[in-house]
């Protein structure tokens, strides 16, 4: 993180050399910084670039672990590139890896060599949300039972406290079951599905899940977890879709464990 | 040989003792990946000890929690930080070092070490483990942030020394000297990573024996073994590569061997962070250091080869 006192407490010749070094780590078209060099005043270029490699690399890895379903889809030379670009664009700011990679989708989206898969950047938003639920604080979901002690009349003015681990993805394409589909080692079958498709990510215990939602699911949801009452996030939902199924739907979401308690109004 | 940074030197009185006290004196141990949970949870002859990357559990929750757990109710934790940045001209983050802090009080690890390299610049976290120029203007820098850690986690760290590539123009001093300045200065200890001094030795063209007479072998806290790679520099020359990648050369078998007959038996981890092999393979390598160990254990302190265990 940075600290915004920077300037006036770093010794001038300690962070000039620091800084030497780091400004061509990322930069392949900068020489090799001249403060450094082989023993006996050997050449150091070789040297200067296992550190060079072992930045791009490493974090080629880390989007690579980020983002396996995306990997698979694109082939990993197509993905190698697409990563060093975006390595070099946004480098990660925070020391945890797990955090990285959470502009990635919003670049797949611009990188021209992407265009022809226009729904690889909705996979990666699925995966990149995988990674948040997966590290995400451990609190026991709400049950049915929880949700069934309320009074029928006091549901409309109800909200809940989504889980820290839940999290909605919306795409105009079949983006849930593409990424089912590689997020494995096995075989990639066949996808049927055409249409849009919107994800629940979530952690009720230790495994992630990722669900597709029925109509007007997303509404719903996207009203819940926003902090909206109940009754709006129906209305929304009815409105998203004359199929939507409330009871279906309060059955689905608390049994993926997507929320764990109750606010009642005033 | 001093324990000083082996032991925590006082529990945190407000937090609750959840975990046993494993013993980790003469122990070896190996680095802990997840996909080996199941395997270790089902062996059980391992008497090592396991060492974590602190940052893999800085998450809130979920399964790296869940796993670090298990083992360290079976099992003695090191606590291996890597993106403290020690060694960089800027402060610390504070906010990592609360992170670091709190991760010490949850797990209460036998061992909690840093390295003397930094990776963050600016804004950006580089990933990598960065060399630094060894200079009275470095040292001081890193021995301000030493202090700060250890006055953060109340204890001392073991401070490992870093595998090299190139020199600094500026150095005026070596390493060895360097890091005998930060014991003295900070008190810190010192993680020894013999595949370090090995690598270094190659790629500079020094003797890693004269290297270890000259390094205060007597505040070594813990000792790290590991795979290098083999690549050349621009002459063509070898250039070694701290890889983790593949099993402890004969080489560094044999400097270990003369580390641990002037150390005693330190606490000695094999580390293994890419390519990583079933778990008999890394348990295996763990179990040569152990016998090192034990072999010299027995010559200094007889009927103790275990240590407490």
């Amino acid at each position: 993180m940075a600290q915004l006192d920077l300037p006036a407490q770093i010794p001038s010749e300690a962070s000039a050399s620091a800084a030497a070094f780091a400004s061509a780590l990322l930069d392949p078209d900068r020489r090799t910084p001249a403060q450094v060099a082989g023993p006996d005043g050997k050449a150091a270029e070789k040297r200067y670039n296992v550190y060079r490699n072992n930045v791009t690399v490493s974090l080629i890895e880390a989007l690579a672990a980020t983002f396996p379903a995306t990997r698979r889809i694109t082939g990993e030379d197509f993905f190698r590139a697409m990563a060093r670009f975006h390595i070099r664009a946004s480098p990660p700011t925070s020391p945890l890896l797990f955090e990285y990679g959470r502009g990635f989708p919003g670049f797949i989206e611009r990188y021209d060599y992407a265009r022809s898969m226009p729904w690889l950047a909705d996979v990666a938003r699925i995966e990149r949300a995988w990674l948040d639920a997966y590290h995400a604080a451990d609190v026991p979901p709400l049950s049915l039972q929880d949700l069934a002690a309320i009074p029928p009349e006091r549901l409309g003015e109800l909200m809940l406290v989504p889980h820290p681990a839940t999290h909605i993805v919306f795409s105009p394409y079949p983006a849930v079951s593409i990424f089912a589909a590689n997020r494995s080692a096995g075989p990639v079958g066949p996808i049927n599905a055409t249409g849009p498709e919107r994800a629940l990510v979530t952690r009720s215990a230790l495994d992630v899940t990722v669900r597709t939602l029925p109509p007007g699911g997303f509404a719903f949801l996207d009203h819940l977890t926003k902090g909206k009452t109940f009754g709006a996030a129906v209305a929304a939902a009815t409105a998203a879709s004359p199929e939507f199924d409330l009871s279906a739907n309060i059955v689905g979401v608390l049994q993926a464990g997507a929320f764990t308690a109750i606010h009642q109004g005033d | 040989m001093a324990t000083l940074a082996t032991q925590p030197e006082s529990r945190v009185s407000s937090q609750a003792v959840r975990f046993p006290e494993h013993a980790i004196a003469a122990r070896v141990g190996t680095s802990f990946k997840h996909e080996h949970l199941p395997a270790i949870l089902d062996d059980d002859s391992y008497t090592g000890f396991f060492e974590v990357h602190a940052e893999n559990y800085m998450g809130a929750g979920g399964r790296p929690h869940h796993a670090l757990t298990r083992i360290r109710s079976d099992y003695p934790v090191s606590l291996h930080g890597v993106c403290m940045s020690i060694g960089g001209p800027q402060p610390l983050d504070k906010l990592h070092l609360g992170r670091f802090k709190a991760l010490i009080e949850r797990y209460e690890p036998a061992l909690v070490s840093e390295h003397l390299a930094w990776s963050t610049h600016d804004t950006t976290y580089f990933n990598d483990l960065l060399p630094l120029p060894y200079t009275q203007a470095t040292l001081s820098r890193v021995a301000d942030h030493l202090d700060e850690v250890q006055e953060a986690i109340g204890r001392p760290i073991l401070l490992e020394n870093p595998s090299t590539y190139l020199i600094f123009n500026e150095s005026t001093m070596s390493e060895t000297d360097f890091i005998r300045a930060l014991v003295r200065r900070t008190g810190c200890g010192l993680l020894l990573d013999v595949n370090n001094v090995f690598v270094s030795a190659a790629n500079l063209g020094f003797s890693a024996l004269d290297y270890l007479a000259d390094y205060p072998l007597n505040h070594v806290g813990e000792i790290h073994l590991a795979g290098h790679a083999e690549q050349q520099d621009d002459e063509g020359a070898l250039l070694l590569i701290d890889s983790h990648d593949g099993p402890v050369a004969d080489a560094v078998w044999k400097l270990f061997g003369i580390v641990i007959s002037q150390c005693g038996p330190v606490p000695s981890l094999v580390e293994w962070d890419s390519a990583i092999p079933e778990w008999p393979i890394l348990k295996a390598e763990a179990l040569a250091a152990q016998a090192v160990l034990d072999r010299h254990a027995r010559s200094t302190l007889p009927g103790k080869v275990h240590g407490a265990a």
